[in-house]
């Protein structure tokens, strides 16, 4: 007991300034930030000077110019009469089609690629790795090249188009389909599917209740399938078939009338989707593999089907290790769209390069990219979290 | 009674026994693995049905059919095309690839000149593999020579200029040489460049963290498209008048710039698997920082995220084939170059091309994985938490 004595406490240690963390911190930060500051001027001096030499007014009025370049695709009108400003939002809706149209197809055949590489059947399951090795391992832009390039540029020409069921055609100048054109009296269609969802979710809604209530169930699939379905028919037939289509018709060197998808586009969003299902087909695989043996023996103890296992046990709590990695997925899809520059697709970022060599305002234009592309990426992963904070375990 | 004891306990045990007829052989295999359920039998002749309609043809095309000599696009041609095959004739034309193989390899540089590539080719291959190989000794030296000696030695080599060799600038360079060198250096600089960020996203210190922060996350959400665009337009204009870097430099920096915030984010994830009770151990034997991280937690942090980083240096070799958008010829852009050539455009060249750049960069990035696993392997010590 004595020899607590021994050890006195003088309070704080006398150490050398130079070794206090505190100090050293603060000292650090400064030098960093100084370095920055000074980089950043040096930076900004440097860009103002090169602008004036070159005589580049900076600033954003360059939206409001005529572009005087045509673009191909737009999902808006457009000419080449419109604005810089209307040909950038023309180049973020291409952008948006192909990004959404390439997630939902993407996630399609990855959920089936991945559920099949872990498949009882030796052949389907051969099969899907072999598509996941091959896809994965080679860069997006050569899957590009090769969609563009080696499959649509060899299609035939137009007079010799594929002809294919319901009036379409594929040729090496797109695909050509019927356009539908609706009759007097056929927004009460709309009307009809509006009601069918509506009711779907009162539907869900009391058939929850009923089976937290007394425990019997109510065929909510069933139901919600023929009121989807059956609702917008009826309404159909009431209005008398108000529905008829333009059929694309041969001329001389293209086909007209109907609605064509350009080559490009279809490029790219074939190219998009097989590259990044295979990334989805192994995160899929992985977040199954992820759920213990235990859990499906489990429900097969309690009496379950494997389909209904598979549905209520196994892929509720997949889908808690699929979101984060999917989430990234599909960003990475939406910037990988920006490769259609290559091929000549307008998006955003070829719209953007032409209007940045038309009139040199690089850093605004650059500037433009960024805002956007972040924003998309904010907004994406906004959505993909509330989404997987609705699927997250919660914990009593 | 004890003569009519029924009991019976054997002494030896009995002979193996053969499997059941029914549980055995090229039939049961079938039985369990293609036709377990009437479901699983459907998608075994879907799978069949689909395997027959696609693969004979696709040899077919590459082996059978496919054109292997020539010497101009008649050969890889139909004769209503303008070129000596039958009509409806489709095969892959290797001639194609034949002839502008080293264009592929080395894009424009000057003939006489391509001793000095192929050397550096070599001079890489006799470094990388002792360092791959686990066995080989002499780690240390080797590295050096590898990140150290080498990159000074290859520069030389490539840009030339001194000791009598000849200048050969950037712009001639193209082909899968460039796709290396850009690859090379981008995972030499992303690497460190990576591990100094991350580091500096969990410092403690504010105004470091949030530098690191803004940069990685920054970065991370624009395409690499944009980056390259960056580099190449918006370089020259940050530089002050009069000074000019070359456009392969800003494709370069681009590109390494863009890999060190995927690795960044990469080499976090490993940083945080690492159990406080490290950082502290390490604390409490009086360790500064850069020894506490040098020593006791990138080790394990780095061992742990391999196939992280590895993907990431996978994405960066095919992120590189992205430097044809800023006017870069790399192997895919090389290829794509060639398409357009009088002499060999017909309507199987492109698909040939296409099919040869994609095997190049399937047997790069597959092998990557493929070594990535095996050290994963290696490397586990068996301390799973």
């Amino acid at each position: 007991m004595a020899s607590q004595d021994t050890v006195r406490d003088d309070g704080v240690a006398k150490a050398s300034l130079l070794y206090d963390p505190k100090v050293r911190g603060i000292v650090v930060q400064v030098l960093v930030f100084v370095g920055l500051f000074a980089f950043v001027y040096w930076i900004v001096g440097n860009t103002i000077e090169n602008l004036q030499r070159s005589n580049i007014s900076s600033g954003f009025g360059f939206l409001s110019g005529r572009s005087g370049f045509d673009v191909a695709t737009s999902v808006i009108a457009y000419d080449s009469d419109s604005t810089y400003g209307r040909a950038l939002v023309v180049g973020l809706l291409n952008t948006l089609v192909v990004a959404v149209l390439g997630v939902f197809t993407a996630s399609i055949i990855g959920f089936l690629v991945g559920v099949g590489r872990l498949s009882r059947n030796w052949l389907v399951r051969k099969i899907c790795t072999v598509y996941v090795e091959v896809f994965r391992n080679i860069p997006p832009l050569l899957v590009i090249f090769f969609w563009y390039f080696g499959v649509l540029s060899v299609l035939p020409l137009p007079r010799d188009s594929i002809g294919l069921p319901f009036g379409s055609y594929l040729n090496s100048r797109g695909f050509f389909f019927p356009k539908p054109i609706w009759g007097e009296g056929a927004w009460l269609i709309g009307l009809a599917l509006l009601l069918a969802i509506a009711m779907i979710f009162f539907v869900k809604r009391r058939a929850a209740a009923r089976q937290m209530a007394t425990g019997q169930q109510f065929p909510v699939l069933w139901t919600s399938l023929g009121l989807l379905l059956g609702l917008p028919l009826l309404a159909f037939a009431l209005t008398g078939f108000p529905l008829s289509f333009e059929f694309p018709q041969l001329s001389t060197f293209n086909l007209v009338g109907g609605i064509s998808v350009k080559p490009e586009f279809l490029a790219l969003y074939l190219a998009l989707s097989f590259y990044t299902a295979s990334f989805i087909a192994e995160i899929v695989r992985a977040g199954i593999l992820g759920i213990s043996k235990g859990q499906t023996e489990a429900s097969y103890a309690l009496g379950l089907r494997s389909g209904t296992t598979l549905r209520l046990v196994i892929i509720p709590q997949a889908l808690r290790i699929i979101i984060p990695p999917l989430t990234s997925q599909y960003l990475n899809l939406t910037k990988n769209s920006s490769l259609a520059i290559a091929i000549g697709y307008p998006d955003l970022v070829a719209i953007g390069g032409t209007i940045l060599n038309q009139t040199g305002q690089a850093i605004e234009v650059v500037a433009i990219w960024m805002v956007v592309y972040l924003g998309l990426s904010l907004a994406t992963s906004v959505f993909m979290n509330w989404f997987n904070a609705r699927m997250a375990l919660v914990e009593r | 009674m004890q003569e009519h004891d029924l009991s019976f306990v054997r002494a030896e045990l009995v002979a193996n026994q053969p499997a059941p007829r029914g549980q055995k052989g090229f039939g049961h295999w079938l039985r369990r693995n293609m036709f377990a359920t009437p479901f699983d039998g459907v998608l075994t002749v879907l799978a069949v049905l689909f395997i027959a309609y696609s693969l004979p043809p696709l040899l077919n095309w590459a082996f059978i059919d496919a054109q292997w000599t020539g010497s101009d696009r008649s050969f890889c041609a139909t004769v209503a095309q303008g070129g000596v095959q039958p009509d409806g004739w489709s095969g892959a034309c290797w001639a194609f690839v034949g002839a502008k193989f080293q264009q592929f390899l080395y894009g424009r540089y000057p003939i006489d000149e391509r001793w000095r590539v192929a050397l550096t080719g070599v001079l890489f291959v006799l470094l990388i593999v002792p360092l791959l190989v686990p066995r080989a000794p002499h780690k240390a030296l080797n590295a050096i020579l590898l990140f150290v000696v080498f990159p000074v030695v290859a520069f030389f080599l490539l840009v030339g200029g001194w000791f009598g060799l000849e200048y050969v600038e950037t712009p001639l360079w193209g082909g899968l040489m460039v796709t290396l060198v850009l690859s090379f250096v981008g995972i030499a600089v992303s690497l460190p460049l990576g591990i100094v960020l991350a580091l500096g996203r969990r410092s403690q210190m504010p105004v470091v963290k949030m530098i690191c922060v803004i940069f990685i996350e920054t970065v991370r959400g624009v395409p690499l498209v944009t980056v390259l665009f960056m580099a190449s337009v918006m370089l020259p204009l940050f530089l002050p008048a009069g000074v000019t870097f070359d456009k392969f430099l800003r494709a370069l920096i681009g590109v390494a710039l863009f890999a060190s915030a995927y690795m960044a984010e990469v080499v976090r994830g490993g940083l945080q698997a690492i159990p406080k009770g490290q950082y502290e151990g390490a604390d409490s034997l009086g360790l500064g920082y850069w020894q506490k991280m040098g020593l006791i937690v990138l080790p394990q942090a780095l061992k742990l995220v391999i196939p992280g980083i590895v993907n990431t240096f996978i994405g960066l070799f095919k992120d590189t084939s992205l430097v044809y958008i800023i006017g870069m010829f790399d192997l895919l852009g090389a290829v794509r170059q060639n398409f357009s050539d009088a002499t060999w455009a017909s309507p199987q060249t492109p698909m040939t091309g296409l099919v040869f750049a994609g095997f190049v960069f399937w047997c790069f990035c597959f092998g990557m994985s493929r070594y990535s696993i095996f050290m994963e392997r290696l490397l586990d010590t068996g301390h799973k938490r």
